[in-house]
């Protein structure tokens, strides 16, 4: 049922009419208005022993409040930060804490539950009927203000001094483009940066605890090792956006386990190494089991099998970890033969 | 010396004599113990694997062969070291109450610590394997926990939560919770990657990357650890910290929300 569907009169706005008035209901108005309920006194209204007796409610309220307060400067200058007390069922807590969120707690609660008390206990709670009235202004007003409307167009003399008008109205359009143009910092495009990371030929593979380069004899079968490309220092301005592309997940398989032809082409005497971001949403993915060889990405449960080119087994990721070719360089250090040769983390739009 | 040649018939001289031989004696033993000690080491430690071997065959050969060399139901234990007995037989997770199921939990110790040691001398007489960590390696002194916070949320943290109360993995197995794990078992853990858990050798995570581990453990998930923030609710994060803010804040505010909309005392009941 639509709202043209309804009679007129019984709109909200007609009804209004009747309000304060109690109206029986007849053919052209089926629902009578009840008006309101007769009043009721409260205790309080009554018995002015019980009035007091909420005044002083309401009196204690505030003025725990007012000590909760001075508690909380008191426990702010007293406490030691470092004190740890045990409370019950908390468990152990640092004390400063504690007292600061329990005063101020106080504090605010009790002004709120004071004025809650004094409005429903003793300011006055007889219903008032308010007639609404008009929104428009009388004729004479309205035409008043016209008139000095237009005085005041004729006096500023904008329709003769057109060179002002026409500066005033050029200034009001710029002004918004300074908006406009600060959106520009929500580019420039990514370019190509997507699809590069600071993987390329010759880059030894760092271990990330040791900051040491990697050999291969010290990766052992079934051990995870993170890693990052030679260069890349912790300090660096662009540490993180620069390890969110090229952080590297490093494990020894038994080459005969490896069962995807192009990933034993791509390790050297069975370690591998794979990007550490997630393909689904870029969540950083190293649940490795070392039996199963599988990982499983702690955000949506993606898992994905390290002997088989890392494809997709379970869950919402799209497609295989990216493989970084690697090998051994002449001084028997492992090293990079390349970048990535797809985009590292989530499918984007142009990503193809 | 005329004087002593002279005193050669005093009634105390054979008393001194006596005494210089017993030192003389002594002096010789001590000199040559650390050898014949070293000798008492070697053959117990050749009797602690006569033992561990009789314990094996009981306990464990059933599923990991009588030589260690494993069966479809356990895996090999040539070359595991001494280490991974402590840590699998130490924790009660070995022996394994069956070879199904998706892993072994930790649960009560079966054998007295004697036993365990003799075992992993056995288990460690196999094949070379990395040792029984000593307190140096795994106590507090000269580590470093800011460090250690790094590490672990580098290579610990995903599977065991940022101050290891554990979590899930895939198929019903879990990474277990750190809390209470002797720092021993911690750094053999470690060391060793027991069941599905990868290993961290002393070649790509060195002894005092480790031992600034489990002191970073220590700090943030022990019965000593101080936490300012009060209760912590399984330190599991949003999820049970979620449930609460629904349960008992939105509660208190529906609460609040009750009375001061409640309906006031009235004077006579209508």
């Amino acid at each position: 049922m639509s709202s043209q569907d309804i009679p007129e009169e019984n709109l909200p706005a007609e009804q209004d009419h009747a309000h304060g008035a109690v109206s029986v209901a007849d053919e052209k108005n089926p629902f009578a208005d009840p008006g309101l309920p007769p009043h009721e006194h409260r205790i309080q209204d009554v018995d002015e022993r019980a009035a007091k007796r909420s005044e002083r409610v309401v009196a204690l309220l505030f003025t725990v409040s007012m000590l909760a307060t001075l508690g909380f400067i008191a426990s702010y200058v007293a406490i030691p930060s470092d004190k740890s007390i045990f409370v019950f069922p908390i468990g152990h807590i640092s004390a400063m804490n504690f007292a600061l969120g329990l005063t101020l707690g106080t504090a605010l609660f009790c002004i709120g539950a004071g004025a809650v008390h004094w409005a429903r206990t003793l300011m006055s709670d007889v219903e008032v009927a308010d007639e609404r009235h008009p929104v428009a202004a009388a004729p004479d007003l309205r035409a008043k203000v016209h008139e000095d409307f237009k005085q005041g167009a004729k006096e500023s003399a904008i329709g003769r001094r057109k060179l002002i008008r026409n500066t005033m109205l050029g200034a009001l359009t710029l002004v918004p483009l300074s908006g406009l143009f600060l959106l520009r910092d929500l580019g420039p495009l990514p370019g190509t940066k997507l699809r590069h990371t600071l993987w390329s030929k010759g880059k030894l593979l760092v271990n990330m605890n040791t900051n040491e380069p990697l050999r291969p004899e010290d990766v052992a079968v079934g051990s995870l090792t993170f890693a990052k490309p030679e260069g890349l220092e912790e300090d660096d301005e662009e540490f993180q956006t620069e390890i969110a592309k090229a952080a590297l997940m490093i494990v020894r398989l038994q080459p005969e386990n490896i069962k995807d032809k192009r990933e034993l082409e791509w390790s050297h005497e069975g370690i591998v190494a794979y990007s550490k971001i997630c393909t689904h949403v870029g969540c950083p993915i190293s649940l490795y089991e070392q039996q199963t060889h599988h990982v499983l990405c702690p955000c949506h449960q993606s898992t994905f099998d390290l002997s088989d080119g890392a494809r997709v087994i379970f869950g919402p990721a799209g497609h295989a970890l990216p493989q970084l070719r690697i090998g051994v360089n002449g001084e028997g250090y492992l090293e990079a033969l390349g970048d990535f040769e797809e985009p590292v983390g989530p499918a984007f739009w142009e990503r193809g | 010396m005329k004087k002593l040649s002279a005193r050669r018939r005093h009634p105390l001289a054979a008393v001194v004599v006596l005494l210089l031989a017993l030192a003389a004696t002594g002096g010789l033993y001590a000199a040559f113990a650390p050898a014949s000690k070293a000798q008492a080491d070697e053959t117990a430690q050749s009797l602690a694997i006569e033992e561990g071997k009789k314990l094996f065959a009981v306990g464990c050969a059933s599923c990991h062969g009588t030589g260690g060399q494993g069966t479809s139901d356990g895996p090999s234990l040539v070359g595991v070291g001494a280490a991974a007995v402590d840590f699998q037989v130490g924790t009660g997770r070995m022996p394994a109450a069956t070879s199904q199921g998706a892993q072994a939990p930790r649960k009560r110790v079966q054998y007295s610590q004697a036993e365990i040691d003799q075992l992993a001398a056995y288990v460690a007489s196999l094949g070379a394997g990395p040792a029984i960590p000593t307190k140096e390696q795994y106590g507090a002194e000269g580590a470093d926990i800011a460090k250690g916070g790094e590490l672990f949320r580098t290579n610990c943290a995903q599977c065991h939560n940022f101050t290891g109360k554990g979590g899930a993995l895939t198929r019903g197995k879990f990474a277990p919770t750190l809390e209470g794990v002797d720092p021993k078992h911690i750094y053999e853990a470690m060391q060793t990657g027991p069941q599905n858990m990868p290993s961290f050798p002393d070649t790509t995570m060195s002894e005092q990357n480790k031992k600034d581990i489990i002191a970073y453990l220590h700090a943030v998930d022990s019965s000593e650890t101080e936490n300012p923030g009060g209760l912590e609710l399984g330190g599991l994060g949003p999820v049970t910290e979620g449930l609460f803010a629904w349960i008992f804040g939105l509660g208190a505010l529906i609460a609040v929300a009750v009375w001061v909309a409640a309906r006031t005392a009235k004077a006579k009941k209508s």
